[in-house]
């Protein structure tokens, strides 16, 4: 390989990064107001922590392999996340059949 | 992965999240979301998760996506283009999640001596499974057998917890057509 004199990123780059997307999924959710792109951004959350997940994964080798628990778990939550993507977007559609609107500011019904 | 190609691929995730978060139409949010996604796959790639990459690609781009999208279709959101950011959201919004950063910052500054990824020990690790096994051939032939390793840790150690996500998926499917069923009474 020609590239394996280059030098590699380290885990802390990892984690900046990572954290740096959870900080733009997070930054989303505050301020859009349609509830699909805000959803969207939920979305970007949960991979930003799988990208740290497979990070502390390949970090931390067991008998010269990476850790596969991590990657289950990144597994997992991928599954998990597609299932609530499903239930979610039946949601929204039908919050939009009963008020034809999907902007958080005019869903005011619940405001004390 | 080399440290170039790592700060090119984080570049395409965190400028495609970006633009998620700052494009005015939902469809252009959606489509940057790809984009950030196929960045992150390759960071899953370079440290040598192969099959979470390709799966990070096959269910967010390929199947959540067009899921997305085809529900902005639905619902033809047309009124999205003339809202404008409001100002207190924006400030909150640019706050908030710089406070964690800058956190995050100083914890990491804490400690400058972070590790590089260390050396996969292939052949050394041929020796933990059984001979004649597809993993014992594929590491004694110096490569990453992930797929089998993944499936080889679903199927036995994670067992229950599969079948645990199972009766979720049937949970979300019911929820699903009942959610969507139009109301007959």
């Amino acid at each position: 390989m020609p590239f394996d004199s280059l030098p590699t990123p380290s885990l802390n780059e990892y984690l900046m990064i990572s954290g740096l997307l959870f900080a733009i999924g997070l930054a989303g959710v505050i301020i859009r107001r349609n509830i699909i792109v805000i959803f969207m951004c939920l979305e970007m959350m949960l991979a930003a922590a799988s990208l740290t997940l497979v990070a502390f994964s390949r970090f931390n080798t067991v008998d010269g392999l990476p850790d596969y628990d991590g990657q289950m778990l990144v597994f997992f939550v991928i599954t998990v996340a597609a299932a609530e993507v499903a239930v979610g977007l039946a949601i929204i559609v039908s919050l939009y059949r009963a008020r034809q609107t999907i902007h958080t500011d005019e869903l005011t019904t619940l405001k004390g | 992965m080399p440290s170039f190609l790592f700060y090119i691929f984080a570049a395409i995730m965190l400028i495609g999240g970006t633009m998620v978060v700052f494009m005015r139409n939902p469809v252009s949010s959606a489509l940057s979301m790809v984009l950030s996604f196929l960045g992150l796959a390759a960071l899953f790639v370079g440290l040598n998760a192969y099959l979470i990459g390709i799966l990070q690609i096959l269910v967010y781009a390929g199947a959540i996506m067009v899921l997305f999208i085809f529900i902005i279709m639905l619902l033809d959101l047309k009124k999205e283009e003339k809202n404008t950011f409001r100002p207190a959201a924006v400030a909150a919004g640019i706050v908030i999640p710089l406070l964690l950063v800058i956190q995050l910052a100083g914890v990491i500054n804490k400690q400058p001596d972070s590790p590089k990824a260390p050396q996969l020990e292939l052949k050394q690790a041929a020796a933990n499974f059984d001979e004649g096994t597809m993993i014992n051939k594929r590491l004694s032939d110096e490569r990453l057998p992930d797929t089998h390793l993944i499936g080889d840790k679903l199927y036995t150690d994670y067992n229950f917890p599969l079948q645990m996500v199972a009766v979720l998926l049937l949970v979300a499917t019911i929820g699903c057509v009942t959610l969507s069923k139009k109301n007959t009474k």
